[in-house]
């Protein structure tokens, strides 16, 4: 948004400067200035969690490559050397663990945030667009990760999911003999998981940065769903928002740390500090926490339909269940954004929510009986939320009055 | 429309779902673990010296002929937070052992506290040819490589209390829990022993009794269970070195944040103050 500046120079070398490079000026209109509805709530500070902790990611993943050995004879070795020898090197390694715990926590918070706020509607469908695209190459980074330390899970996690791609027909072979750099996971794999383990955050970054610039476009939502109208219903950036999500940080911080220094493994499988071994399978192969209700999906395809086997089609489902996302500003027909002015639209989205929440249980169980029933029905919801009750919705549901401008609502809230 | 019985319909077999998993799994697929209040347990969590020292005899006498702990120096045992052994006493021991060193006329020298725990065996094929075919896992990291895992919703119980000892609780149990003979209809393989903790049989005897090992201290009761106690501290230790360190930073970082989060929120609401949002 330009010309919110409020950039006055204050001396000559300043000027000098802004008039070869508005370096200053931009920094002042897009984190100072910027106008940012005055009815966000706290689900609105997330953004400023989540770039915290790319960055906390970012920082703590490069000085463990310092002392990090990416070799199938010596990773699992070289992590346990961090983490007896390295200055604090427990810490560190703990903090970049946790730390993918707690991203992937924030970046839940943040997307069910914009699933009930309709955040990914008109005009904000690019920004969203982008938010997925940052989920999936959050999703291939902790993945990547995972491998690195070189236990039983990192080796049984990473032959699993190559093994996947051998499911698409015709390419999938040659799909995964490139991945795994040959026939099993082994020493290229380590190796071409290492570099691109490193190299993804910062493609990270650079999508966080589109991100946020299409962000800066049509500005920030609000609760109401109702578009900004005048300056009575923005603040400015700094100080308002700049202390709010700062305040937040640090707030989120405190379980991150608790979790760092009290209880680093809890988040990870014992099996994993157990040297890999190509010759001995573990009794249970699961992803981290996060990855789970993906697995679930997939798994919940036991069956063929057609000349598309179970394995191709829990694939298909699986990384559908993620692409769906991307069409979603466009399988949501409904005017009105906000969940808070939907009735009908609320129940589903709450279901859709413990959906979610039991997909996340489901991957976790073996699939066996109960379990595999349940992940169908799950799966079937999680795809009909998006494939019918929304479109349906749409056409049928009445909206309850929005107010007529955020400084109107913030007035009846207050009153 | 019946929109709202679907609903609930959906929640009562989640709900049902979620309860139904069972609250405790045992580790080992066998009995249930008796859990032990481990000193190094809990935010204030440190270890007890005394216990890791004896757990250190435990080892160096009956654990250490078969099993090895091969990312441990000698010169960690004198380490602040460990067993602190003096340094003289950590020489002593390190001078028992010979290190076979090729790049030296004589092939082998004396061990000096820089050097790592020297295996028992010195291949896999060796250790598996004196053990019934097993290998007897190097201890390590063995203590974080076995844990009792909480089905939901006790995991969450264990998150918000830390408890991070499963792997203690694990060795101690699978050491106490030896029986003569398996319960009838129990198969067990040939040269194994029955272990009611692990379910089944395992190619290690039960390596404890009574008496086993001197304690110097003798208000210690020289039991199995004692025993089995302080060799898994003692294991626990070697799991996760820094333990007390880290813990004692974390509880100043954790005052730190709670102040911290405090003073921002107070500065945010001096900011926020008279501002209708
Ligand atoms: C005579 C050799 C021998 C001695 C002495 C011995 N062990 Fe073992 N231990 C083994 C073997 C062999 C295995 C592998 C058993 C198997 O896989 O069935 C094993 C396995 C273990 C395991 C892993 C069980 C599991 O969950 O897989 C633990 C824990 C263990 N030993 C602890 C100890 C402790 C503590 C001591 C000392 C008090 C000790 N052992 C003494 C041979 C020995
Ligand atoms: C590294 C990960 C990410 C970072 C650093 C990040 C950063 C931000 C920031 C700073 C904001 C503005 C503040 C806020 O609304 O919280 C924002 C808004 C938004 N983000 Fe993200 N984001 C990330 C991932 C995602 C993902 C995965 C999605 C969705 C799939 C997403 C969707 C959105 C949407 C729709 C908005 C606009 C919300 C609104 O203004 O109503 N973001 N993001």
């Amino acid at each position: 948004m330009a010309g919110n500046s409020n950039y006055n120079p204050t001396n000559k070398v300043e000027k000098w400067f802004d008039e070869r490079l508005p370096l200053l000026r931009f920094s002042k209109e897009h984190l100072m200035d910027f106008p940012s509805p005055r009815n966000i709530n706290y689900w609105w500070t997330f953004g400023a969690v989540l770039a915290i902790m790319l960055i906390v990611q970012i920082v703590t993943g490069i000085i463990l490559a310092m002392h990090y050995t990416p070799n199938i004879a010596m990773a699992f070795d070289s992590v346990e050397h961090i983490r007896r020898d390295v200055n604090y090197g427990r810490i560190i390694q703990g903090t970049h663990a946790v730390g993918a715990s707690m991203f992937f926590f924030a970046v839940y918070v943040h997307m069910f945030r914009g699933l009930y706020y309709g955040s990914y509607k008109a005009p904000r469908e690019i920004l969203w667009i982008l938010g997925v695209v940052i989920f999936l190459l959050m999703m291939a980074t902790a993945f990547m990760g995972y491998v690195l330390p070189w236990g039983q899970m990192s080796f049984w996690g990473a032959t699993v999911i190559t093994n996947l791609f051998s499911a698409i027909p015709i390419i999938g072979t040659p799909i995964l003999e490139f991945l795994r750099g040959g026939f099993a996971v082994d020493n290229p794999t380590l190796n071409r998981f290492f570099s691109l383990h490193y190299l993804l955050p910062f493609v990270i970054a650079a999508v966080v940065a589109l991100h946020i610039w299409a962000l800066h476009v049509p500005g920030n939502g609000n609760p109401t769903g109702v578009e900004v109208k005048s300056s009575a219903d923005t603040l400015p950036f700094h100080p308002y928002f700049t202390m709010k999500d700062l305040f937040v940080v640090v707030v989120f911080f405190i379980p991150f740390a608790w979790f760092v220094f009290f209880a680093p493994d809890i988040l990870g499988h014992a099996d994993n500090y157990i040297e890999a071994n190509p010759f001995v399978t573990p009794a249970h192969i699961v992803p981290e926490w996060y990855l789970l209700p993906f697995y679930a999906m997939l798994r919940a395809i036991d069956f063929d339909v057609f000349f598309i086997s179970a394995k191709l089609g829990g694939v298909i489902i699986m990384f559908g269940s993620i692409i769906i996302l991307m069409v979603l500003p466009w399988l949501d027909g409904s005017k009105v954004r906000s969940g808070s002015f939907r009735p009908m639209f609320k129940p589903f989205y709450w279901l859709f929510v413990l959906n979610f929440l039991l997909l996340m249980y489901l991957g976790g169980q073996g699939a066996e009986g109960i379990y595999v029933i349940l992940s169908k029905v799950a799966t079937a919801y999680y795809f009909g939320y998006f494939l019918v009750i929304l479109p349906i919705l749409a056409r049928i549901e009445t909206p309850k009055p929005l107010p007529s401008s955020i400084s109107q609502a913030v007035l009846d809230k207050n009153k | 429309m019946n929109i709202k019985k679907n609903i609930f319909a959906v929640f009562a077999v989640i709900t049902m779902a979620i309860s139904a998993a069972p609250a405790l799994s045992a580790g080992g697929g066998g009995k249930h673990a008796e859990l032990q209040k481990w000193s190094f347990g809990g935010v204030f969590g440190t270890y007890d010296t005394n216990q890791l020292q004896r757990g250190f005899q435990v080892f160096y006498e009956v654990c250490s002929s078969c099993h090895g702990a091969k990312l441990i120096s000698f010169r960690n045992f004198a380490e602040a937070g460990g067993p602190e052994f003096s340094k003289d006493q950590v020489k002593a021991l390190a001078a028992e052992y010979t290190i076979l060193d090729a790049e030296l006329e004589e092939g082998e020298r004396t061990a000096t506290p820089a050097d790592r725990w020297p295996s028992p065996f010195e291949t896999e094929l060796e250790a598996r040819e004196a053990n019934n075919g097993a290998f007897p896992p190097d201890f390590s990291v063995l203590a974080k490589a076995r844990n009792l895992p909480k089905k939901f919703p006790m995991n969450f119980y264990d998150m918000a209390t830390a408890y991070q000892e499963g792997g203690a609780d694990y060795i101690y149990n699978l050491l106490v829990s030896y029986e003569d003979e398996p319960p009838h209809g129990v198969e067990i393989g040939d040269g194994q022993s029955y272990n009611a903790f692990f379910g089944g049989g395992l190619s290690m005897m039960s390596p404890l009794m009574e008496e086993l090992v001197e304690y110097e201290d003798t208000t210690i009761p020289l039991t199995v269970e004692q025993y089995a106690k302080d060799v898994s501290a003692f294991m626990y230790w070697m799991a996760d070195p820094h333990l007390v360190q880290r813990k004692t930073i974390g509880l100043k970082v954790l005052i730190f944040l709670s102040i911290l989060a405090l003073l921002m929120y107070l500065v945010k609401r001096k900011i926020w103050a008279g501002v209708k949002h």
